[in-house]
């Protein structure tokens, strides 16, 4: 089997730092892969080379067979790599509709039918459990709300690789549990990775662990393999004296 | 926004245009004659909102694409002896051009830099008016002769230095520049802008090519601008290089500012009412403009969303 992504020797440097350094990376099809490591271990940055926000010092992107190492955002999104973002950012301005209805109209081969742009927003709403806010202006919904409609904007991508960084940060421990339902839901269609500091969130979806330490792939493997490894016990807690 | 009520929104845009249309039977002369120019100038406001209100790029040079149209159809007409159509057009092709161009280059700034360098293009053009003065006049500005000003259609000719037919031509333009502005903002095209507007790293990461959708925005406003321009010159019959001065391009953020920026019937009020409280101030004292500037200062303090962005806010929020 192709893997869907890979890197090779992908590296970003802000001045004397670097963030991402020389990331050998692969993922299959179908996978959910969590990312995890401490802070500053350069997770946010890697998946912003991948899904264009952040252009590359060195090193090749390679997505589905072809390399997109020099192409724009907008152009990975439409080959379907979908990001929704760590700091929520959805349009506050306007209603949860118009919000799902941005994605939706731009992935429709059939530009013209006004229904088929109602039918693909409701589906995204309803798979969130939005469709009874879809009028309220998103800036009006609640935190956990607006993630969800994050998540609803990246759904409505139809993507074939998800990339949902940190996406539980300051939900509610019910949400949390619909969340985890979600993703499960999501992975069935698409490959998802998946940036998070809740472990216990990590261990429950994700198929392979990969833990990024100081721009490094540290360590990578299943979700027990990586519980029982010394190295990441050590860059998460420090050596012991 | 977009799903609600679209016959409310389209009856009370005919009902505007309806009224205008009554209004040219009832006006005094004078009142007659400052309304046909208020509706020629709001087509400039509404080319403005589209790029300022709509995808807020803010331009400080937009006199250019209106002193495009205006020169285009003008010289047209006075250097090339066209007839009053082909001017017309000739005149919104220079306007459609020249903001193809200067999109290109502008688009690679945001901001108080676009600011900028839109304000420097529109100086650029301003002063080659002045320096090709043996074919433009310069700054005293050239009269276009008044037996140019004559559409022929067929049998029939329209003179549109009549004050009836100069009204309507300017009703039938506002009226047709409205209900294309009214569709646009409606339209998925229009979403997007607004989506630029309110978050332009966001609408990339739903997949948009930015650049080119405004791109697209800054050509379509250029354009509208420019037959603004073009109307001007055929209907009132003047072409002068104050209207690609500086003044010009403040004039339409003011009106559009004034009126309500992102509403379609913003930019009708808002030149309105500059229009009017000029007027009626000026009767009183010379110091008239001190009147219009506390008039002003008002408006942005207790309606900063201007008069019709306000009403939308306040009462009535389905408002295109």
């Amino acid at each position: 089997m192709t893997p869907l992504l890979t890197t090779k020797g992908l590296s970003r440097h802000f001045g004397g730092l670097r963030a991402v350094d020389s990331v050998d990376f692969t993922l299959m099809p179908g996978e959910i892969r969590a990312v995890i490591g401490p802070n500053g271990a350069g997770k946010t940055t890697f998946v912003g080379l991948v899904s264009g926000r952040i252009q590359p010092s060195s090193g090749a992107i390679v997505f589905d067979g072809a390399d997109i190492t020099g192409q724009p955002a907008y152009v990975r999104v439409r080959q379907g790599i979908a990001y929704t973002f760590q700091i929520t950012s959805v349009f506050a301005n306007l209603s949860a509709y118009d919000n799902v209805a941005l994605p939706v109209q731009r992935t429709l081969s059939d530009g013209r039918s006004k229904g088929a742009v109602k039918a693909g927003v409701m589906m995204a709403l309803e798979r969130t459990g939005l469709a009874d806010r879809a009028h309220m202006p998103a800036g009006q919904l609640s935190y956990g709300h607006q993630r969800l409609l994050e998540v609803a904007m990246g759904l409505a991508l139809k993507p074939r690789l998800l990339i949902l960084d940190e996406p539980t940060q300051g939900l509610a421990d019910s949400e949390i549990d619909n969340f985890i339902v979600l993703v499960r839901d999501i992975a069935r269609s698409a490959t998802v990775l998946l940036i998070e500091h809740n472990m216990p969130v990590v261990m429950q979806l994700a198929d392979r662990i990969s833990v990024f330490n100081a721009g490094k792939i540290l360590a990578e493997g299943t979700p027990e393999a990586i519980r029982e490894n010394a190295a990441v016990q050590e860059a998460y807690l420090g050596t012991a004296p | 926004m977009s799903e609600a009520s679209p016959a409310k929104a389209y009856s009370l845009h005919l009902g505007v245009i309806a009224l205008l249309f009554v209004l040219s039977f009832v006006l005094p002369d004078y009142y007659h004659g400052l309304l046909a120019r208020i509706m020629v100038l709001a087509v400039f406001a509404m080319g403005y909102n589209m790029l300022f209100g709509y995808v807020g790029l803010l331009s400080l040079g937009h006199a250019m694409f209106f002193g495009a149209g205006l020169y285009g159809a003008g010289l047209a007409i006075i250097q090339l002896g066209w007839s009053v159509p082909l001017a017309f057009l000739g005149g919104i092709a220079c306007g459609a051009v020249l903001a193809l161009v200067i999109g290109l280059l502008a688009l690679r700034t945001t901001g108080v830099a676009f600011m900028i360098v839109t304000m420097m293009f529109a100086q650029v053009c301003y002063l080659l008016i002045l320096y090709f003065a043996a074919w433009t006049g310069g700054d005293q500005g050239q009269v276009v002769p008044q037996p140019a000003r004559v559409l022929n259609l067929g049998a029939t000719s329209l003179d549109l230095t009549n004050p009836t037919v100069r009204y309507m031509s300017a009703l039938v333009l506002f009226s047709l520049v409205l209900l294309v502005t009214l569709a646009v903002v409606r339209s998925r095209y229009g979403r997007v802008l607004v989506a630029i507007r309110e978050n332009e790293e966001r609408t990339k990461m739903l997949g948009y090519d930015t650049f080119s959708n405004k791109l697209i925005a800054v050509v379509v406003s250029g354009t509208v601008c420019a037959a603004s321009g073009a109307a001007y010159a055929l209907l009132f019959g003047y072409v002068g290089s104050s209207f690609a001065s500086v003044q010009y391009s403040i004039l339409p953020l003011l009106w559009v500012l004034l009126g309500g920026a992102a509403t379609t019937l913003g930019p009708l009020i808002g030149t309105v009412f500059m229009y009017y409280v000029i007027d009626v101030t000026s009767g009183y004292t010379s110091a008239y403009l001190l009147i219009v500037g506390i008039a002003l200062i008002v408006l942005v303090l207790f309606f900063p969303k201007g008069i019709l962005g306000s009403i939308r806010q306040r009462w009535l929020g389905w408002l295109p």
